[in-house]
């Protein structure tokens, strides 16, 4: 059953999916820092959501929906309007090339991202295992 | 939404005469001490000077330009105060230069900060020239910075659309000396770009043709240009090849062959054109499984075949072989002289480093960590992919 995107389901299930990737795991062997993802509304969402991904050492331990920004310390966060995050995780906006025209911003150290950056193109690879409702 | 930027570009024979009419006080040349020896750099300061233009040579470039190198050349910029930097030579001197210009302008930030996210303000104290003096590397009219990290051997990929130079001056009488092995070399480096440039992920309606075209005209010229290096008609079509591929590709991305290559230069010192080349038939083989179409348009295009799918490939990696042998560049790691248990030794770092190579983010088939080393062991003895 497709889960509603942004929702504490998707979140977890996308957790999910990272744990069981392998090609992830190598990919981020090293990597220390969580995400918050923010929601931003546009013509196709009106509220504002934060995702809460925990990622260490290849896995993600824990990962929820949050009521505000500050609940959870987070290394990285990304903003983005609904409509992108879609696009993102159905696999039709690259995130670095997202990042890089500033229809993604992103709030953290990029000089660490950029030595991972197969790592975030199979998170993104992950985003489109999950089944997504997005509400239209 | 995407981005095509260029420098003007200043091309064809007697194109360094352009630089007689620039306007500025001084210029700050980034270069390396062959290129000095063979004259090249007098030649630039020769149209630098009939512009009013005084310069300075940092002549300390060398292959594969460390971080530390550059810091060398910001402290030069810093004390001589050009409003021109002018990076001269191969992709090594043009990545320096481009390096040097960022951080004379920013100070403030570590070469690693170098990043395509983030506005840079450059152009407030100096402007960037590129003369390429190799046929192959295209740096001259890309952004993209690759400077090597020596205390981890690794390379790192940096750059911001903002660091493209201001003009390119792409004479074919600069790269007139150059002797076959770098010809072929810095020839098959142009190919790769091209062939990257088309089949990876973010190719792009503006950059299709440019690649398609620089791959023909390498197919067609390079053969020549090695054999007789002093047949300038193939000179300059190489030159202009180079170009066009590294706009094409430097307006969408290379691929796992620069992934696994810059993993293979930087621990095995082989020169980069060969480098990636040595892998561009397996990642052909390899990613043609996973977009069929494009590798066979290509391969069409290409005038090697009108086969499709599996055999278009094969088709396509058998020309690539063929133009190696032709030109009397090695079709395999093996035959390129790295001994068999030293490859062993380093399969891990090198599988490691290619893994979290910038250039794998566009490949057209995301291989695993297994493929990944298989691809390396297929690429040792130039074998056939079948996964």
């Amino acid at each position: 059953m497709p889960l509603e995107f942004p929702s504490d389901e998707w979140i977890k299930e996308l957790s999910n999916q990272l744990n069981a990737s392998e090609s992830y795991e190598r990919s981020a062997k090293d990597w220390e820092g969580d995400f918050v993802f923010v929601v931003e509304p546009d013509e196709a969402y009106d509220a504002t959501s934060y995702l809460f991904l925990g990622l260490f050492h290849g896995k993600s331990p824990d990962a929820a929906e949050l009521a505000g920004e500050d609940e959870r310390e987070a290394e990285f966060v990304i903003r983005a309007p609904f409509s992108a995050w879609r696009q993102v995780i159905e696999g039709k906006l690259d995130p670095i090339q997202g990042m890089m025209t500033r229809r993604l911003k992103l709030q953290g150290n990029m000089m660490k991202i950029m030595r991972y950056p197969k790592a975030a193109k199979e998170i993104v690879d992950c985003c489109t295992l999950v089944s997504t409702d997005f509400g239209s | 939404m995407w981005y095509f930027v260029s420098p003007q570009i200043v091309f064809g024979e007697g194109a360094l005469d352009a630089i007689d009419d620039l306007d500025g006080q001084r210029a700050l040349v980034v270069t390396d001490t062959t290129l000095v020896e063979l004259g090249l750099v007098g030649r630039a300061q020769a149209h630098l000077n009939k512009a009013g233009i005084e310069s300075q040579v940092f002549d300390a470039v060398e292959p594969d330009p460390s971080v530390q190198t550059v810091r060398q050349g910001v402290q030069v910029a810093q004390e001589y105060g050009p409003d021109w930097i002018v990076g001269l030579g191969g992709g090594s001197p043009m990545d320096a230069a481009k390096a040097i210009w960022v951080l004379y302008e920013r100070p403030d930030l570590e070469p690693a900060e170098i990043n395509p996210f983030v506005p840079l303000g450059l152009r407030q104290k100096a402007r960037l020239i590129t003369i390429p003096t190799t046929s192959g590397t295209g740096a001259e009219v890309t952004w993209g910075i690759v400077l090597t990290d020596t205390e981890e051997q690794r390379k790192m990929g940096l750059g911001n659309r903002e660091n493209v130079a201001d003009i390119a001056v792409v004479d074919p009488a600069m790269a007139a000396g150059m002797p076959p092995q770098l010809t072929a070399d810095t020839g098959l480096d142009a190919l790769t770009h091209a062939i990257e440039g088309y089949t990876c992920t973010w190719h792009t309606d503006m950059t299709d043709g440019l690649c398609i075209s620089a791959a023909r005209r390498v197919f067609k010229y390079l053969p020549r240009a090695v054999a007789d290096g002093s047949d300038m008609g193939a000179r300059e079509q190489m030159h202009n090849a180079a170009t066009c591929a590294g706009l094409g590709f430097g307006n969408a991305l290379a691929s796992l062959a620069h992934a696994m290559g810059h993993a293979l230069g930087a621990v095995f010192h082989v020169p980069h054109g060969r480098a990636v080349s040595l892998f561009l038939p397996c990642t052909v083989e390899f990613a043609a499984r996973e977009t069929p179409g494009r590798f066979a348009d290509l391969a069409t295009l290409l005038g090697c075949t009108r086969a499709e799918g599996k055999e278009a490939a094969r088709a396509l990696t058998g020309y690539i072989r063929d133009l190696c042998r032709e030109i009397g560049n090695p079709t395999s790691i093996a035959e390129a002289g790295v001994e068999h248990a030293a490859y062993e030794a380093q399969l891990d770092k090198l599988v490691d480093d290619a893994f979290n190579d910038t250039q794998i983010v566009s490949a057209a088939r995301s291989p695993s960590y297994d493929e990944l080393r298989q691809l390396f062991l297929c690429a040792y003895e130039g074998g056939p992919v079948e996964f």
